[in-house]
């Protein structure tokens, strides 16, 4: 994807075309909850759909599948709500992610900081 | 510079399968500060960039009469990747502090650990928006002062401190983005941060 400017407008109709003109994402996507597949694409399918089957035979996180596709998050939450709906992926969600004040727990804290000595 | 981009693999480096958690750190700063810097020389992957829409009431992609409004803005950010251990991912978020950026915070970085604020200390006006902003929405955070070359003034964190009216108990780091364990010890200087934080307030249970 070429780097873009912090902020530029973007286009509606082709965000349009993609989701069939749906705006409501599911909200229970973050960014960095993890998908994997469970199913490979099949004939007739969405493109995008079939790609991010074909991206996720690892788990990949919402935000990665984002900028592999080149389309924006919420477009991406709204592709795979489609996918999970029909039971073709599945979503890891974060531990952590509840309101934006609260404190993940230090042992949590923990493991972070000893991945982080060890890299 | 450059040199450190090329050793990282060009495809894609997928995740382990036993990956189930991830976890996020958001990097703010002005313009050129040295985000994506920051980002590349820890990340284990190259830095990605992608994008998030919204509309002028910053609400994502909206919709007048079925049709969908024409006036949406486009707000870019990069990130990286570190994985912590078998189950643990740690996304490292490069997201400038510009005003209108914080209107997608709460989407895209609620449940984030905590933040680093990049600190050039020739732009320390960009700084203070970010740090606002941060506390505004109780995010902890820490103060990496990236020492440009460059820059022939060279002012103590205590002088950067004073000048931020940033309280006592923020930690304040100085670093080198471009220099991995520059940017390591950035990232342990939070988490310990953090971590002494979920100490205290567990200690109040
Ligand atoms: N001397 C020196 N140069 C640096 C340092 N960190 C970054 N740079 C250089 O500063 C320039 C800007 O760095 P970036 O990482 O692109 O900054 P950024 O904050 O991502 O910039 P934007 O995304 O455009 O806002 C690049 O040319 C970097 O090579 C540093 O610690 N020392
Ligand atoms: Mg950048």
């Amino acid at each position: 994807m070429t780097p873009r400017k912090p902020v530029d407008t973007g286009d509606p109709d082709r965000l349009y075309l993609v989701t069939g003109g749906r705006s409501r994402a599911d909200e229970s996507f973050d960014l960095v909850t993890l998908i994997v597949s469970e199913s490979a694409p099949t004939p007739g399918m969405q493109s995008e759909h079939a790609r991010i089957l074909e991206l996720c035979e690892h788990p990949v996180a919402v935000v990665e599948i984002a900028a592999e596709l080149g389309l924006p998050v919420t477009v991406v939450r709204i592709l795979l709500g489609d996918l999970l709906d029909t039971g073709r992926v599945t979503a890891r969600h974060p531990r952590a992610a509840a309101s934006v004040a609260s404190l993940p727990d230090s042992a949590l804290l923990q493991e972070v900081l000893h991945g982080l000595r060890n890299l | 510079m450059d040199s450190a981009t090329s050793e990282l693999p060009t495809h894609r480096t997928p995740l382990r399968d036993t990956a189930e958690t991830g976890l996020k750190i958001v990097v703010v700063g002005g313009f050129g500060v040295g985000k994506t810097t920051l980002v590349r020389s820890v990340s284990e992957i190259r830095p990605l960039n992608t994008e998030e829409v919204m509309t002028q009431a910053g609400v994502g992609v909206d919709e007048t009469d079925g049709l969908p409004a024409k006036t949406t803005t486009t707000v870019a950010f990069d990130f990286g990747r570190i994985s912590l251990n078998d189950r643990m991912v740690l996304y490292l978020f490069g997201a400038p502090g510009q005003e209108r950026f914080w209107f997608l915070w709460d989407r895209l970085f609620s449940g984030t650990l905590g933040a680093v604020v990049l600190v050039d200390t020739r732009r320390m006006d960009d700084s203070w928006y970010a740090i606002d902003r941060l506390e505004h929405h109780g995010t902890p955070f820490v103060v990496a002062v990236n020492r440009f070359d460059d820059n022939s003034v060279r002012y103590s964190l205590e002088e950067i401190r004073q000048a931020l009216a940033l309280p006592a108990h923020v930690p304040m780091v100085d670093c080198d983005a471009r220099v991995r364990a520059s940017g390591k010890d950035v990232l342990i200087t939070l988490v310990n941060h953090l971590h002494d934080l979920a100490t205290a307030k567990e200690a109040t249970l």
